[in-house]
């Protein structure tokens, strides 16, 4: 209404003041709206059948979720023994769990004490050899070379190989989780859990 | 009521003639419902001696190629049905695109492809541990090693270290049923790919074809 101002000067009619716009409450329109009451009844009971499908819907859905998750996995146990800390002597890396379990189990002091060295190449996955004449892994299907500490040093492995987390069980054996990793990349080499000192 | 009915107006009434000539649709939306249903039935065929366990499901597919007769070829055509399927879609896909059919009014139609060629990806994904040799069990290894990185929902994603969580409970571990790819996977790939994914991909079929008549027919030259 921008004429406004001019027609009631040339034009004295007296006019109904402009009818409030109600506003919108909750995205009902205003002719739903009464004056006294926010909604209506229907309103209310509508908004209650939504929030109540919507509401069990999405109980169902969080608990069909958790369903999914089984408590119980019929898998191999990740965690394993491998025997006493005197049986790895400091500068060795022992190949006695490559079969079973695709660990080397290294006794490096300058990395403080025993780690649980992966033995998947972080190419493409192959099972790397310990070579120990030239003191390092080498991965026999691209060529992939790693110090004794893990640490790709040629072929096109990206990542320092990956270690498990090494602990003592109560036995007093050396307890691996290979739920556990640790990465070099990441800054968590030396980190409690990644080594077992001795 | 038959009116309303979605089967019955699934087509549109008149068709344009430019619309039904090869060289512009190249018939590729057409090919790839009818591989799809292709898959359907001999997937259902596959079901009658297919057992998705650990102990069965290799043999009976050893059992399908050796012993059952006409198995081979079922199976087959349910493997190259599927192959062929992936590629249509994508040349469909394609025609789409270079024809400007994605265009208004036809862009919720372009969103529902999207979800479909999600879906066939996904049927492909599944189907493919079903065979459970080690072909099987190792792509679904590296292919599901990806969601790992998921962000929020994968165990070695970003904010995973953050939100505390494990490789028990992530994206990868609700897929593999477990840490690993295990019988549990198998049974679970199997009910996706045997139910939910089909029924999914058939629902937004019938969305699609149907809004196609909404829409106004197959596009126009440009």
């Amino acid at each position: 209404m921008a004429s406004e101002a001019a027609t009631a000067q040339s034009n004295p009619v007296k006019r109904p003041p402009p009818k409030k716009k109600k506003e919108r409450i909750l995205g009902l329109p205003p002719d739903r709206l009464s004056d006294d009451h926010i909604w209506t009844r229907r309103d209310f009971f509508s908004l209650t059948g939504w929030a109540m499908f919507l509401g069990s819907l999405s109980v169902g859905g969080i608990g069909f979720l958790r369903f999914m998750f089984p408590r119980v996995l019929f898998e191999p146990d990740p965690t394993f023994k491998a025997g006493f800390p005197n049986e790895y002597p400091p500068g060795t890396v022992s190949e006695k769990y490559i079969p079973s379990q695709r660990v080397w189990i290294a006794n490096l002091p300058e990395e403080g004490g025993l780690v649980a060295i992966s033995a998947i190449c972080t190419h493409l996955g192959c099972t790397p050899r310990w070579l120990a004449s030239e003191e390092k892994y080498k991965c026999p299907c691209h060529g992939s070379g790693f110090t004794k500490e893990g640490i790709n040093f040629e072929g096109p492995a990206p990542r320092p190989l990956e270690r498990w987390k090494i602990g003592l069980a109560e036995d007093g054996q050396i307890l691996i989780d290979k739920s556990k990793k640790y990465l070099s990349e990441k800054g968590e080499w030396g980190k409690p859990g990644s080594y077992l000192p001795v | 009521m038959i009116l309303g009915n979605v089967w019955l107006h699934l087509h549109p009434p008149k068709m344009r003639r430019h619309a039904v000539r090869i060289k512009f649709t190249w018939c590729m939306g057409g090919i790839t419902f009818l591989l799809f249903l292709v898959t359907l039935v001999t997937g259902v065929v596959l079901m009658f001696y297919y057992r998705p366990t650990g102990e069965y499901a290799y043999y009976d597919l050893k059992y399908l190629m050796h012993d059952v007769p006409f198995g081979a070829v079922v199976r087959n055509m349910h493997r190259w049905a599927a192959h062929s399927m992936v590629i249509t879609v994508m040349l469909h896909m394609f025609r789409v695109f270079m024809t400007g059919s994605y265009k208004p009014p036809r862009e919720f139609n372009w969103v529902v492809g999207i979800l479909l060629i999600t879906f066939t990806l996904l049927l492909s994904f599944t189907g493919y541990l079903l065979p459970w040799d080690q072909l099987a069990i190792w792509a679904i290894t590296v292919a599901s090693n990806m969601a790992r990185a998921t962000p929020l929902l994968g165990h070695e994603g970003p904010f995973a270290a953050q939100l505390g969580i494990g490789s028990r409970y992530d994206a990868r571990s609700i897929m593999l049923a477990g840490t690993i790819v295990a019988p549990a996977t198998l049974l679970r790939f199997y009910v996706l790919h045997c139910i939910v994914i089909p029924i999914a991909a058939a629902m937004l079929m019938i969305l699609h074809f149907w809004r196609i008549r909404k829409d106004g027919g197959i596009s126009g030259p440009l």
